[in-house]
């Protein structure tokens, strides 16, 4: 059960966030724009690294507030320093 | 003519009664209000909702209730918090205008609160809710959005014993049904142990 | 039957009462405070088991939760298959039997309470040894908050067998002041009999407490028996302590071979003998000590091997001054076994020198001891190994977790004292900042110069098919040199291969030694063979308290509308819909599901009916800017919507496809209500949020669920126009002040009300919306009006005769709008979620499963929902499959069967007939539009 940093709420237990996936991918300003390659892209590919990683969290049972944290995919741990 | 509220536990009084250590507490006045604190409007609505010297930063910070007596705010997020009053309050009245930047939505039918006391309550609650309840942690005037069993709440504690848990209307059976049953030991004579 | 091998005086049991119980059908007494082992052996009881595939007989092997051997069925009490007879304590009553690897599940209901709870503290310290003491103590007196689990019944460890002394005072005493001491204090938690079997991600660790499974029938009913701790602690103390091994030889498992510290245990904790006569066969000095503490209470030692050659030291010379003298170099070379297949010999035998016969009734063999490293390890510690020890060891320190005594490897009781009070320090200092007095001083012991101990994994390697590696699923050295004949040189695969350490003992006495005899096969170190991975759970957990309270009605939240107990009076069918309960169909006496649907539905076509829709998601949008943001998340637009007006509107996810489907009205200019499908109603609450906050937070918009604030009732039919006019005098319902996709505010049945005049069935109808604690008196209202109330099943068949969808239903993530016949809604003059991918060239093929309808060709025939669609029943596997059946019922109103499909290729088809299969039936049906019933539209302004 990882204890998931909330900027806001402090630590909670897993089960009360939904997990966002990578962070920083941001929808395309423009996706009239993209070839359907890029949108592809946009829509299903996404990093998956092994060691650090920037991603987001929903706290959905808690504030309700969506944040990004860096997480260890190998360790779990969460990098301090979480921002809203 | 008889009130033709029904609330969500009016079905389970008697069980709930006969624990000692809990009872619903139907029709407080919600509403559900959203804005930056920070902004004009929500300054002056906290003013006229909490007038009062002392009651400068009306709402409430992360993780707390602010107010006095029966009328009071709870933080449930940024810029989002649960104002509470009594039964048949003029809460709506007070809501009433259109304040810019701020949202404020009647939800009074939509929850109900099983408030539970005395020296067990702790305990009861630990047995569905992950957050650590210990007085150094979570005290009087101490509030949470969270889980509860399978169901989710805002968790008060509006003193060293005492506790109220806002629940969703459709929830309140399932949760109280789940509370009789997680205060069996506590109400039967002490536990064999721990 | 006597206790013969009960000691006259002596262990942690309660002479002055006796229990009853049964054993294989036998009864025995025993005394509180043993266990069905040591019990069991007390009445010279030695077969407790036989071997899953070889039959051989099996005793009693070790003494706790190690135990290979000693699984017993229980009978009595609730009943529980494969408890170690070492660990459960006697009750007045207990019935056991043996077992033969394999428990049997009772098909009785377990009607005993199990519960869960939550704790929080700055140090858990697993193990009440006196390692685990001293560091509990320690971080107490901090002021932090502890808690202390500790498996067995009270603490003590390895001291309950009694003999050490701390002080020139037995150690017992100081283990009964620092447990009083713990007690009293308020911060600290000690919990006994209570298992920690898993250590997660974040300091999570999982506890299984045995709270009244040693009262037998004296447990009070309303306490539950088992409780599942879930600890998020700040540091974790591991004083886990360490388990035995053997030394293997061929004939390794006869009953009255045990491991040589169990064996002494059984002497001094319980005041048992586990043997009259023994041969004592270790590696290291902790086997000769067992011989001394042995020979104490009274049993022969008929020889004491040690396969070590070593100069005298304090344990000899213990030995010698009782006369008794060990065989350096020497093992156990084999044993016979007398008619029953107990124990009668040992073949003993100097390393490569000729073996000679010693009768005796017990080996005790112990090859060292293995830290147990089980929760450092699932910490995510990786466990070295130690020459020096012969064993494998905490390696590298995990955060926040620290390791003591002899889960450490750390044997000596003054250093294990030491250690785990200076580990219980800091962790209570680390998180509680210190302050409170100084930590006990620590106890000291009289310090032996100890022998290295040596790693020796087996004395004997003849008949390697009689040499057990893992007594529990009868695995030989035969079958490990099989393995790597095989190729196999990881343990992983050994012990799959083998499944040596698969059993409910997980290998815990001969895990490692089976690491050290592939490691000797394959010519490695052992280190660089390596343990198999530890996981949780360390000792198994019943189904019954994982699942807690969560059964029965609690399985899963019912979440009821208010007007729940009308339908049960009414004797509804209910069905599950997500986790709430709504009316499937309210049977007359003498209806079934189709009678009582087809009344429904000539009710809504002909008269008037009702249904409770209070379960729809409901949305409370507020801002300047909802118009904007609705217009992106909807593939119509909403921001020309004008007050008191509803649309509906169909919402896609960023892939195009069809996620949720509603109306939704404008209140006021800055205030909106958007309704969705039940089971999306929190779905779609997050989506909404997600766009506003991340991707859109310059739109002023907030969203916030009423679904529980309003109860809705949907009054349905050609009268509903009449009953809304009788209940609602003030407002005007007539067609052209009220029409079609409108809402307003009024007062019905004296409630005050919000009215939706929108429609699912085609039919005219209006949703009124009440605040949720008036649902049973509007309900009540309605019901005085004669309505006839209607479940789900024939809103299904009245949306379904229309053509409308359900999202979910007739839609499953691969449907876009235009599939699934809503282009119409679509707009193409903006943006909006999806609209990207609706221009992509694959959501504009023409094969596409797109929505029609169905007829089958036999009118009275219902299709299956999920059967496939295929042109030509009788073509040969794999046969074509064009779509499948997404909605199908029988209509009043068509007088036939019907359905909704998702076909390729969708209306192109119209006319043409396909086969619906299902199991293995094929029925013809002829594709069709989608819209049944009233395809003008007509019946909807009533």
């Amino acid at each position: 059960m990882l204890s998931v940093p909330c900027p806001w709420c402090g630590p909670r237990d897993e089960t009360e966030f939904k997990y966002g996936g990578q962070a920083h991918v941001a929808y395309p300003s423009d996706p009239a724009a993209l070839s359907d390659a890029e949108w592809a892209s946009y829509l299903f590919l996404r990093d998956n690294p092994k060691g650090w990683f920037a991603e987001r969290w929903f706290h959905s049972a808690g504030c309700r507030r969506w944040f990004d944290v860096v997480r260890h995919t190998v360790t779990y741990e969460f990098a301090p320093g979480v921002t809203p | 003519m008889a009130d033709p509220r029904r609330s969500p536990l009016a079905h389970l009084a008697e069980p709930l009664a006969a624990t000692g250590i809990m009872r619903e507490l139907p029709y407080l006045s919600s509403f559900e209000v959203r804005g930056d604190p920070a902004e004009p409007a929500m300054a002056r609505l906290g003013a006229a909702l909490f007038p009062g010297p002392l009651l400068a930063a009306s709402w409430p910070t992360a993780g707390h209730a602010a107010g006095t007596g029966p009328r009071y705010a709870l933080w449930c997020g940024p810029g989002w918090y649960l104002l509470v009053d009594e039964p048949g309050s003029a809460l709506a009245e007070a809501m009433a205008d259109d304040l810019p930047g701020v949202s404020a939505v009647d939800v009074s039918a939509g929850r109900t609160v099983v408030e539970l006391s005395g020296p067990h309550a702790r305990e009861v609650l630990a047995h569905g809710c992950a957050l650590d309840l210990h007085p150094r942690v979570f005290g009087p005037g101490s509030c949470a959005r969270t889980n509860l069993a399978k169901a989710q709440v805002i968790l008060h504690q509006t003193a060293s014993t005492t506790y109220r848990v806002f629940v969703g209307a459709s929830f309140a059976d399932y949760l109280a049904r789940w509370l009789l049953d997680a205060a069996v030991e506590y109400i039967r004579g002490e536990p064999v142990d721990q | 039957m006597s206790q013969a091998f009960r000691r006259a005086a002596g262990g942690r049991i309660d002479r002055s009462r006796t229990l009853n119980f049964h054993f294989d059908g036998r009864a025995f007494e025993a005394h509180p405070g043993d266990t069905l082992s040591s019990a069991l052996l007390a009445h010279g009881v030695r077969v407790v088991a036989r071997g899953p595939y070889t039959g051989r007989p099996r005793g009693t092997y070790g003494i706790g939760a190690e135990e290979p051997n000693a699984f017993v069925q229980v009978d009595s009490g609730p009943g529980e298959p494969m408890v170690r007879a070492t660990t459960l304590e006697v009750y007045d009553g207990l019935v056991a039997r043996s077992l033969a690897g394999r428990g049997e599940l009772s098909d009785e209901p377990d009607h005993s309470r199990y519960d869960k709870t939550w704790a929080h503290c700055d140090v858990l310290v697993v193990g009440a040894g006196p390692a685990g003491l001293a560091a509990a103590h320690a971080a107490a007196v901090t002021g932090a908050r502890v808690i202390l689990a500790d498996e067995r019944p009270e603490p003590g460890g390895e001291l309950l067998a009694g003999r050490a002394h701390l002080d020139g005072r037995p150690a017992m005493d100081w283990v009964r002041d620092v447990h009083a001491r713990l007690t009293g204090l308020p911060e600290v938690r000690v919990l006994t009999r209570t298992t920690v079997t898993g250590f997660y991600d974040g300091n999570f660790l999982v506890a299984v407490q045995r709270r009244t499974d040693h009262l037998g029938a004296d447990a009070p009913a309303h306490v539950a028996r088992q409780r599942l701790w879930h600890i998020r602690a700040a540091r974790v103390v591991l004083a886990t302590g360490a388990h035995e091994r053997p030394i293997l030889f061929p004939d390794n498992d006869r009953p009255g071979i045990m491991l040589a510290a169990a064996a002494a245990g059984y002497a001094w904790r319980y005041g048992v003998l586990p043997g009259r006569r023994a041969v004592v066969a270790g590696a290291h000095d902790g086997a000769l000590w067992a011989a001394v503490d042995l020979f104490d209470a009274g049993v022969e030692l008929a020889a004491v091997l040690d396969v070590r050659r070593l100069p005298e030291g304090q344990v000899h010379r213990a030995l010698r001054d009782r006369g008794v003298a060990v065989s350096a170099g020497h093992g156990v070379v084999g044993t016979d076994a007398d008619a029953d297949g107990v124990l009668e010999a040992a073949w003993v035998a100097p390393v490569d020198g000729s073996p000679r016969r010693v009768p005796c009734d017990l080996v005790a063999t112990s090859g060292g001891w293995n830290p147990a490293v089980h929760l450092y390890s699932q910490a995510g510690g990786r466990p070295l190994w130690s020459a020096d020890h012969a064993a494998f060891v905490p390696g590298d320190p995990v955060p926040a977790v620290s390791c003591v005594g002899a889960a450490a490897g750390t044997f000596g009781l003054a250093d294990a004292l030491a250690e785990g009070a200076e580990a219980g320090w800091q962790a209570g200092a680390g998180t509680h900042g210190g302050g409170g007095e100084e930590p006990l001083p620590p106890a000291t012991d009289s310090v032996a110069d100890a022998g290295a101990p040596a790693a020796c994994w087996l004395t004997s390697d003849l008949r390697p098919d009689t040499v057990f590696v893992d007594l529990q699923r009868d695995a030989t050295l035969h079958d490990v040199r099989r393995a790597v004949g095989a190729g196999m040189t990881s343990s992983e695969h050994v012990k799959r291969y083998t499944t040596a350490g698969t059993a409910a003992d997980q290998g815990r006495t001969t895990g490692v030694t089976t690491v050290g005899v592939l490691a000797g096969l394959l010519g490695l170190p052992v280190g660089a063979v390596g343990t198999t991975t530890y996981r949780p759970p360390y000792t198994p957990i019943s189904f019954g308290l994982l699942a807690g309270r969560d059964r029965g009605r609690l399985l899963d939240p019912e979440r009821r509308t208010p007007m729940h107990e009308r339908h049960e009076a009414a004797d509804a069918v209910f069905e599950n819909v997500g986790q709430w309960k709504r009316p499937w169909y309210y049977p007359r006496p003498g209806e079934d599901l189709d009678r009582a649907v087809e009344r429904e539905c000539r009710a809504a076509r002909e008269g008037v009916a009702m249904m409770d829709v209070s379960t729809l998601g409901k949305i409370s949008l507020s801002g300047p800017d909802v118009g904007e943001f609705l217009d992106r998340i909807y593939t119509n637009r909403f921001s020309t919507l004008k007050v008191g007006q509803c649309r509906y509107g169909v919402m896609c996810l960023a892939d195009g496809m069809v996620f949720d489907d509603g109306v939704t009205a404008r209140i006021a200019p800055d205030r909106w209500h958007l309704t969705t499908t039940t089971g999306n109603a929190a779905a779609v609450l997050d989506w909404l949020e997600e766009w506003l906050q991340t991707e859109w937070p310059s739109l002023r918009v907030s969203a916030t669920s009423v679904t529980d604030q309003w109860a809705a009732v949907a009054v349905v039919g050609p009268g509903s126009r009449e009953v809304l006019r009788r209940l609602a005098p003030s407002l005007d319902v007539s067609a052209p002040a009220f029409p079609f996709l409108s809402v307003r505010d009024a007062t019905v049945a004296g409630i005050p009300a919000r009215v939706f005049r929108i429609s699912f069935t085609g039919e005219l109808s209006y949703e009124i919306n009440v605040p949720a604690w008036h649902g049973l008196a509007l309900w009540d209202a309605l019901l005085a009006q004669g309505i006839t109330p209607y479940g789900t099943e024939t809103m299904h068949v009245l949306r379904a005769e229309k053509g409308f969808i359900v999202a979910g239903q007739d839609t499953d993530g691969t449907v876009t709008p235009h599939d699934a016949g809503l282009g119409w809604a679509v707009s193409t003059a903006k943006h909006f979620i999806g609209s990207r991918s609706l221009a992509r060239a694959d959501t504009a093929r023409a094969d596409r499963k797109r929505l029609v309808g169905l007829l089958p060709a036999d009118p009275s025939v219902v299709l299956a929902e999920g059967a496939q669609l295929v042109v030509d029943a009788d073509a040969p596997t794999p046969v074509p499959m064009l779509g499948h059946v997404t909605s199908s019922y029988r209509s009043a109103a068509l007088g036939r069967s019907f359905a909704l499909a998702l076909v390729a290729g969708g209306l192109t088809l119209r006319g043409e007939t396909l086969y619906a299969v299902d199991a293995g039936r094929a029925q013809p049906v002829v594709v069709t539009e989608p819209v049944f019933y009233d395809p003008e539209g007509a019946r909807r302004d009533g």
